[in-house]
């Protein structure tokens, strides 16, 4: 391993021989491969989903109404009633959510500081954000449906539930960011602290709690299982989201699945196509809001 | 290896970018060593940082077996051009060194050349301490390891030398295997030299190997830099003109050039030379103002 | 704590307390904030309560392989068994994978193409589980049947290899809801492991390159010292997500109970998929044991992320502090 050069030779800089640069070679293919490899069934499944999707969606599909048996093909009845249930319930839950998790990350950078409190709520929410959806579902199945029956309310809940942690990580996150300084310039204007967090940081920071926002609702959109024993699944649309059970776009894909009926397939596969259009617009619309509207950012 | 009447000729280089002639010969006293052979030599190396030019027109030969010193006030290029003597460079996404940079008579930049082996024999040591989160052990077994070599007994017998040569051995004897980050800062520094040593490298650059220890840990590293000098050669960007003076036998002044048009400040070798003859005699009137203390 | 002049130090002369609306505020904030841990506990109370009686009547006989609703058995041995294997095989094929991917990120690409890369990964994170469970059942689980019988055929009578992939096989089992799982867990892993190799100082990377390292070498060297723990704490957490996702695990595990097995291409089933599949008809103590298993995966799942979150803590305190 000399490196020492025997007088008048140039050294020689070329690459060291043997295994090496082979290694490095390799694995930084396998890099690559494992990039690859996401880029297969992501790519499989959307092919896929717009491929038998698309044929389905019509204004009809979308709006008609109301789901027709198993047994009938694609082309009668329609998904309005899983369409409207979505909406309504994803929206309810976003209405108790947001405000509440943006209050929490607000007590959390605001209020609680560095105290003992502040850490284990905020630990606790995060840890709450690997709680399984399905024991979200069951959470509210025990404590509200036993006793007040099936509703999208309940649904609103259990999606509430999923939506809370994730809404106080990302808001707590941009709060964060929002400078001390502009803190101080209202205080020293004679603020009171309530003031200064809902007409300065709040608005410093809004770009970024809404794109968080639109993230969590775009995972409460697509979540089945805490549905599935708070608002049960029915086939005609329900618009009093208070009372008697209801249906929702994944609630349905998931009873078509199973079905063996080509024509339950295929709203299943329109259903998919419509949901995913839904999550995909709600993620690029919080990327939009992340571009445009935030201030402060990493 | 030493051929003086080469060397007459070699050790004129000094550059500047002033309308005055450039040319000047260097005092050689007589207590002086004559040069050994040029080790690096550059020729109108300029170095970009995209459209930026961050270094213009560096032209000088390092000598073997001897510690030069490259000083200068801040933003001067003094570690641009230090990194490009072992291609550091390449890792800045954008950077682009034009001229010739030659090492012990092969081309650094030729297409061909692996940067890999630049460094095994152009070793570096950081500002910061940067031991690996390893053992002391592992931190100074690292480049042989990856070099190929896997027999304990010689892994053990080169930790050990280079922990001599980095004058820490005494200190971390009985403690091999604790970690690296566990060491104050002047032991951490001389870890970093410890582990750039254990691949036997033929040149160690410093890039402000000090700046970050108390003056006791600094003497120190001082004094290993003079210990080792007759076995490697040592290229060191210092913000400390004492430093520059206890140690060093050559200096290169460098400066900015600033471009009132583009408002961009661009690195220039100003003068290069013996030290003694820079400190005492510099003929450069911006080389004086800063070795006085007037600027910078 | 932030510098609170508006704070309750109680010295303004100018007014004797706080304004009422300001304190409302604070304890508004305070109760949203309270609301987690609520949640959290209410979970806890409610469903073990409505786990009772399964609890109760079946002591510890809930941890044998007998799960007979037919004649009121219901030992859930099987199900926590096919969480466990389902979870395991997806993170042992998504971990690779996403640390892969991390370390491309953050050493391999320049940032012009890193962007894209991201994107198609938090396109994998947005399809929802649902959608993976129709995708799995209708169109992978036909198409990889063909392959797991190929392979059953060809290990057929070999030691290990056969017990593990040998017949019989099946589109919907153990192993596809594995693969499933790798896909949609893939996203978070990747993305928490990238946060913690990109806090790998520069400082660090550049000591390996000076020391003549290829980009491997400076990986080993420099990278995975400071980013194992942090790595360590995605794949948990990885692991957490995957024991818990529901539906897609429903459609395509095969919905077969009592399953214990080294085969891996058979139809089986975890806890949240039976709980998924079989509530709707369940009455009392069968529906209080799928609440059970409910129980169970929340104290699973909670132990998980506690482990999890508390190792990312460390690590990530303990650079700070180095």
């Amino acid at each position: 391993m000399t490196a020492m050069v025997a007088p008048g030779q140039a050294p020689d800089l070329r690459e060291p021989k043997g295994w090496r640069r082979s290694k490095n070679r390799i694995m930084t293919t396998l890099m690559v491969v494992a990039f690859v490899l996401t880029i297969i069934p992501l790519g499989f499944v959307l092919f896929t989903v717009i491929a038998k999707g698309a044929s389905i969606i019509s204004w009809q599909f979308l709006t008609g109404s109301p789901i027709p048996p198993n047994v009938l093909p694609a082309g009668i009845g329609g998904l309005w009633p899983a369409v409207l249930g979505t909406l309504l319930i994803t929206g309810l839950a976003t209405l108790m959510a947001v405000p509440l998790g943006v209050l929490g990350a607000i007590y959390l950078n605001e209020y609680g500081g560095k105290g003992w409190l502040a850490a284990l709520i905020g630990f606790m929410s995060d840890v709450m954000t690997g709680v399984p959806s399905i024991v979200m579902g069951l959470f509210i199945f025990s404590i509200w449906v036993l006793h007040f029956g099936y509703s999208g309310l309940a649904g609103a809940f259990a999606l509430g539930c999923l939506m809370l942690p994730v809404v106080i990580r990302s808001s707590y996150e941009m709060l964060r960011l929002v400078p001390d300084p502009l803190r101080e310039a209202s205080y020293a204007l004679g603020a009171t602290k309530s003031r200064v967090t809902v007409t300065v940081v709040l608005p410093a920071a809004i770009g970024g709690i809404v794109s968080g926002a639109l993230l969590a609702i775009a995972r409460a959109a697509g979540e089945t299982a805490p549905l599935l024993f708070t608002i049960l699944t029915v086939t005609t649309a329900n618009p009093n989201v208070f009372s008697g059970p209801n249906t929702s776009l994944p609630s349905q894909i998931f009873s078509n699945a199973t079905q063996p009926y080509v024509g339950a397939q295929d709203r299943g596969w329109g259903a998919a196509l419509t949901l995913i259009v839904i999550c995909f617009i709600l993620m690029i619309a919080a990327r939009v809001v992340t571009a445009r509207f935030t201030r402060y950012s990493r | 290896m030493e051929q003086p009447e080469q060397n007459v000729a070699a050790q004129t280089e000094t550059t500047t970018e002033l309308p005055k002639p450039a040319a000047l010969q260097d005092m050689q006293p007589s207590d002086v060593p004559v040069s050994g052979p040029t080790v690096f030599e550059t020729k109108n190396v300029s170095i970009y940082y995209g459209s930026f030019r961050a270094v213009t027109d560096v032209s000088l030969a390092i000598h073997e077996n001897e510690i030069t010193a490259f000083i200068g006030p801040s933003g001067c290029g003094k570690t641009t051009v230090l990194r490009t003597l072992n291609r550091m460079n390449d890792l800045v996404p954008g950077a682009r060194v034009e001229g010739e940079v030659h090492y012990r008579g092969a081309s650094l930049y030729a297409s061909g050349v692996s940067p890999i082996s630049v460094r095994r024999r152009i070793g570096m040591v950081f500002q910061k301490p940067n031991p690996f989160p390893k053992s002391i052990y592992d931190n100074v077994a690292y480049g042989p390891r990856i070099n190929g070599i896997r027999n304990k007994a010689k892994l053990d017998e080169i930790v050990e030398k280079s922990l001599h040569q980095a004058a820490l051995w005494d200190e971390v004897k009985n403690r091999l295997n604790k970690s690296g980050l566990g060491l104050s800062g002047g032991q951490a520094q001389r870890l970093c030299i410890a582990r750039t040593l254990a691949v036997e490298p033929d040149v160690v650059l410093m890039d402000e190997p000090c700046s970050a220890l108390d003056p006791i840990a600094t003497g120190r590293i001082e004094d290993l830099m003079r210990d080792i000098r007759s076995q490697y050669t040592i290229v060191i960007v210092t913000h400390n003109m004492q430093q520059a003076t206890r140690v060093s036998d050559r200096t290169a002044f460098y400066s900015v050039l600033r471009d009132e048009k583009s408002d961009t400040r661009t690195g220039v070798l100003v003068e290069y030379g013996r030290t003694a003859q820079i400190f005492e005699d510099p003929q450069d009137s911006r080389t004086q103002a800063y070795v006085t203390g007037r600027m910078g | 704590m932030k510098a609170d002049p508006a704070g309750t130090a109680g010295s303004a002369p100018l007014s004797q307390r706080r304004p009422l609306g300001d304190r409302g505020f604070q304890i508004l904030a305070l109760a949203s904030g309270l609301l987690v841990l609520v949640i959290l506990v209410l979970i806890a109370v409610s469903t073990s309560q409505q786990a009772a009686s399964w609890f109760s009547s079946e002591g510890l006989k809930i941890f044998t392989n007998n799960w007979d609703t037919a004649n009121n058995h219901f030992g859930a041995l099987s199900f926590i068994f096919g969480t466990a294997l389902t979870a395991l095989i997806a993170i042992l094929i998504a971990v690779p994978v996403s640390v892969g991917i991390a370390l491309l990120l953050t050493e391999v690409v320049s940032y012009r193409w890193s962007r894209p890369i991201v994107y198609v990964v938090d396109l994998l994170a947005v399809i929802p589980s649902v959608v993976w469970g129709l995708w799995g059942i209708l169109v992978f689980a036909p198409w990889v049947q063909h392959i797991y019988a190929s392979i059953a055929s060809g290990v057929n009578g070999v030691p290990v290899l056969g017990a593990l992939f040998g017949p019989p096989t099946s589109g919907a089992s153990f192993f596809t809801c594995g693969i499933i799982l790798a896909f949609m867990i893939t996203p978070i892993v990747t993305s928490l492991s990238r946060e913690v190799i990109a806090t790998v100082p520069q400082i660090d990377k550049e000591g390996a390159y000076a020391l003549g390292a290829t980009r491997w070498e400076m990986i080993t060297g420099a990278v995975w010292p400071h980013s194992q723990g942090g790595v360590v704490g995605a794949v948990l957490l990885g692991l957490g997500r995957a024991m818990g996702e529901t539906i897609a695990a429903a459609l395509v595990i095969g919905s077969a109970a009592n399953v214990i097995t080294t085969h891996l291409f058979v139809p089986g089933y975890n806890m949240p998929a039976v709980i998924a599949n079989q509530f709707g008809e369940a009455s009392g103590t069968f529906r209080s044991a799928l609440m059970g298993l409910g129980v169970l995966l929340f104290i699973f799942t909670i132990i998980i992320n506690v482990l999890a979150r508390g190792i990312v803590e460390r690590s990530a305190r303990r650079k700070r502090g180095a």
